[in-house]
């Protein structure tokens, strides 16, 4: 019987901080990927997170995506990516939030070694206990028909902070 | 130590297929979860349990279309449905994760908890109930409005979880 959840690759960024997290060399050998990214990032902004850009094999064309956040004091909202990536795919806290407190998301990849276009589902939570914090859902598209080889995390601003990691498992379905 | 995420049965859709149903599902686990992957030419993906096409299903759902977010209720109905139109754009594919927790008890009725979203359309959650006590021996999922299909190369994957 296979094992599912199989760890891949792990970053932890260091403490001089990364403007990005690629994991790279990624085998073909499972059925879906889980990406678990817990992120800081060293920009500050009027909320308290700052959104964050996930784009494949070094594309930066075919993308589209959707989010759906709910946000404590302000409405609910539902936006649109660029093409140039899948631009809320994950959040970070950001460096004006509570203090040693990093956003948790969820990167769910299906068939990223198939011949079909590339989906993702992302659940985000950014919570410090402030008035403002951020509770998402990202649909995300590439429309590129390559197995994905390469996943590259970028915060939409500033760079990563010290101890905010990234974990990749393979799953099997058979 | 027990093995997580078990694969329980997968199908990939050699033609256009209107039903994909799992059966004879094992009460060996504590949870399901099912991974889905399709495109479509209609209406949304819906999920039944055990064959039941009767008014015994409700559902609450939270959406966004990349403009607003907006929220839908449904009661006694014959299924539970996601968010998104299968149909809405040529390539795009429809990612669904559904959690079906403590479904082989025969003390409670079920429910689901899954996100589903295409990228050019919509993304959403949604709980739902089905009002049987009953184990969950077959899940079957279809597009809405009847004669509708799923199209060739949809992946489904029921995984089965243990919690010792």
């Amino acid at each position: 019987m296979p094992d599912t959840f199989i760890k891949i690759a792990s970053v932890t960024v260091g403490s001089g901080g990364a403007a990005n997290i690629d994991l790279t060399s990624i085998p073909s050998t499972y059925t879906d990927l889980v990406l678990k990214v817990s992120a800081r990032t060293s920009a500050s902004t009027v909320n308290g997170w700052q959104s964050g850009a996930l784009t494949f094999n070094g594309s930066t064309s075919g993308y589209s995506g959707i989010l759906l956040a709910g946000r404590g004091d302000l409405s609910p909202v539902s936006i649109t990516s660029s093409a140039s990536n899948i631009e809320f795919a994950f959040y970070s806290s950001d460096a004006g939030s509570t203090g040693n407190t990093f956003a948790n998301n969820e990167i769910y990849i299906p068939n990223y070694a198939g011949s079909n276009n590339k989906s993702i589902s992302s659940d985000i939570a950014e919570e410090n206990n402030a008035a403002r914090a951020l509770a998402g859902l990202c649909a995300g598209l590439w429309s590129n028909s390559a197995a994905i080889n390469r996943i590259t995390l970028t915060p939409n601003g500033g760079s990563f902070v010290q101890y905010s990691t990234a974990t990749l498992y393979g799953i099997k379905n058979s | 130590m027990p093995t997580t995420y078990t694969p329980i049965a997968t199908t990939t859709l050699g033609s256009n297929t209107g039903t994909v149903t799992f059966s004879s599902i094992s009460g060996t686990y504590t949870d399901l979860v099912l991974i889905t992957n399709v495109s479509g030419n209609d209406g949304a993906i819906c999920i039944r349990f055990n064959s039941d096409t009767g008014s015994n299903y409700s559902n609450t759902g939270l959406r966004g279309n990349g403009t607003s977010a907006s929220s839908t209720r449904a009661t006694n109905f014959s299924y539970i449905a996601g968010t998104s139109n299968l149909s809405v754009t040529a390539g795009s594919l429809q990612t669904a994760i559904w959690n079906i927790q403590n479904y082989s008890n025969t003390t409670t009725n079920k429910t689901v908890l899954f996100r589903d979203g295409m990228a050019t359309h919509i993304t959403g959650a949604t709980v739902g109930l089905w009002r049987n006590t009953a184990a969950i021996t077959s899940v079957s999922l279809s597009p809405e409005f009847g004669a509708n299909v799923f199209y060739t190369g949809s992946t489904f994957t029921l995984y089965g979880v243990k919690s010792a």
